[in-house]
């Protein structure tokens, strides 16, 4: 009893949801490069392409739906399915945060009221990161390394924190430029939540590989 | 599994056929009022684990049973024990739906006529039809040929057949393997149902069945130098998405061999 016909379906299942995972790295990248340069026709890019992210995501949802109809998966095939379902939703929102980011560098403009905080660019450099660590993960199934993405979580949060006091300190001395730091909060918010997505991605690279569904726990009460 | 949820017992149980061993040091555990599954590959001794519990391998001269069966705490192998007595209790359904030549009522009375039976008739016959979900279907012609009726309602007829001698516990050797998939269905709603007062034991090929009707599932396995060895048991949510067993993951996931 061989299935080599569903491994293979399986395999290149992942092999294009990676693929969906590095559009979505490029349009992080691209929003992030459009809102430092003040770039409108990449900000303008980002957006257009999101269509083909939502487009992918929804025929990986196919291509699982169909396998799991008439492969009748069970055990580590069937938590693969569904990880991969789940993984491709998780992508496909990040690709929207980039895409919001775009709509930002659209309202902002090409002027230059503020500068844009340090942190942002350092926090996409991170969630990038924790994204390629995520997939990177569920290729290798290496629990450790989706563990790993879990705790890079705590470094963004605090970065997350520490540009919103920033954003709110430069409102009060800047009352000029209240409008675009109140966009750059937007832009942390989505940043924050992109490494969010990352780490549910990591969650489902465990329960795939070990079974057990759970939200994150620090390394010391890890078994 | 607490004791008292435990209604059969095997014990290092090995069944030879002649010399040759089909069953090897099983050590399970079937709960009561619940649905345990068989499952595993051709020639692994599912079957013959499944017979050992009301001692049907006894009509096939050339089997042995070494090892204890424990129904309740008594030993089914013991001397003192009238194997048809045990059947009484431990009733089965087969493969094939294999109603008697007689008419549907008939069918059903057997048992209780055999066993001199002095009540209400009627009464046990309703109530074992309304029990194996088939009453509504056949209560207007009870005096047909059983074999008169589908393959999915005959099997419901061995059921209720089974069900007339108030038996404890329920074995079931592939019984939906002659039947399509709606009448399948239908006998695995009413094996849910009937979990709730019997103890269910199922052999079945169809993975799927295990995963869907039953709360245990076993394993077993057969290799070169042994056969028909309990590999894993447990529930079957969890033997079905998270197996412990790599042998069990090649097996339910159609990598084996």
């Amino acid at each position: 009893m061989v299935r080599a016909d569903f491994d293979r379906s399986l395999e290149e299942l992942q092999g294009e949801l990676v693929g969906l995972g590095e559009m979505v790295e490029k349009a992080i990248l691209k929003s992030m490069k459009a809102l430092e340069r003040r770039d409108l026709a990449v900000a303008y890019e980002v957006i257009s392409e999101d269509d083909q992210i939502n487009e992918k995501r929804f025929e990986l949802e196919e291509k699982c739906i169909d396998l799991l109809a008439t492969q009748q998966p069970l055990a580590v095939d069937l938590r693969t399915l569904l990880a991969v379902l789940h993984i491709a939703v998780e992508l496909e929102r990040m690709g929207d945060y980039a895409e919001g980011i775009g709509k930002i560098c659209i309202i902002i403009g090409d002027d230059e009221p503020a500068p844009t905080p340090l942190q942002l660019p350092q926090m996409a450099k991170m969630g990038v990161a924790m994204l390629r660590g995520s997939l990177q993960a569920l290729v290798e199934r290496d629990t450790d390394l989706a563990n790993d993405v879990w705790d890079s979580d705590d470094e963004v949060d605090a970065l997350y924190d520490g540009v919103c006091n920033q954003i709110f300190l430069d409102m009060g001395e800047h009352p000029k430029a209240i409008e675009a730091s109140t966009h750059f909060l937007w832009v942390a918010h989505d940043l924050e939540r992109i490494a969010d997505r990352a780490t549910n991605i990591a969650e489902r690279v465990i329960f795939m590989v070990t079974g057990k569904i759970g939200r994150y726990k620090p390394p010391e009460e890890r078994e | 599994m607490q004791e008292q949820d435990v209604i059969l017992q095997s014990r290092r149980l090995t069944v030879y056929y002649d010399s040759k061993k089909a069953v090897t040091d099983v050590d399970l555990d079937v709960a009561r009022n619940r649905i345990t599954s068989i499952i595993g590959p051709s020639g692994c001794g599912k079957s013959t684990l499944l017979r050992c519990f009301n001692r049907m391998n006894d009509l096939i001269p050339s089997a042995r049973v070494e090892g204890q069966v424990l129904f309740d705490g008594l030993d089914l192998y013991g001397h003192d024990v009238d194997p048809t007595e045990i059947r009484y209790e431990i009733g089965m359904v087969f493969q094939r739906p294999n109603p008697f030549p007689k008419s549907i009522y008939d069918n059903v009375a057997f048992g209780p006529r055999i066993n001199g039976f002095q009540g209400d008739m009627d009464e046990i016959v309703e109530k074992s039809l309304v029990r194996a979900a088939l009453w509504d279907e056949v209560k207007d012609r009870l005096k047909s040929s059983a074999l008169s009726l589908s393959g999915g309602q005959q099997q419901r007829l061995c059921i209720a057949r089974a069900l007339a001698v108030e038996p404890r516990v329920i074995l079931m050797d592939e019984p939906c393997s002659a039947l399509d998939p709606i009448a399948t269905l239908a006998i695995e709603e009413l094996m849910r149902e009937l979990s709730e007062e019997y103890s269910i034991i199922i052999v079945t090929h169809n993975m799927q069945q295990a995963a869907r009707v039953s709360h245990y599932t076993a394993f077993l396995m057969v290799e070169e130098e042994r056969v028909g060895f309990l590999v894993e048991f447990g529930e079957s949510r969890q033997l079905f998405t998270n197996p412990e067993d790599e042998r069990t993951e090649a097996y339910i996931t159609g990598r084996f061999g």
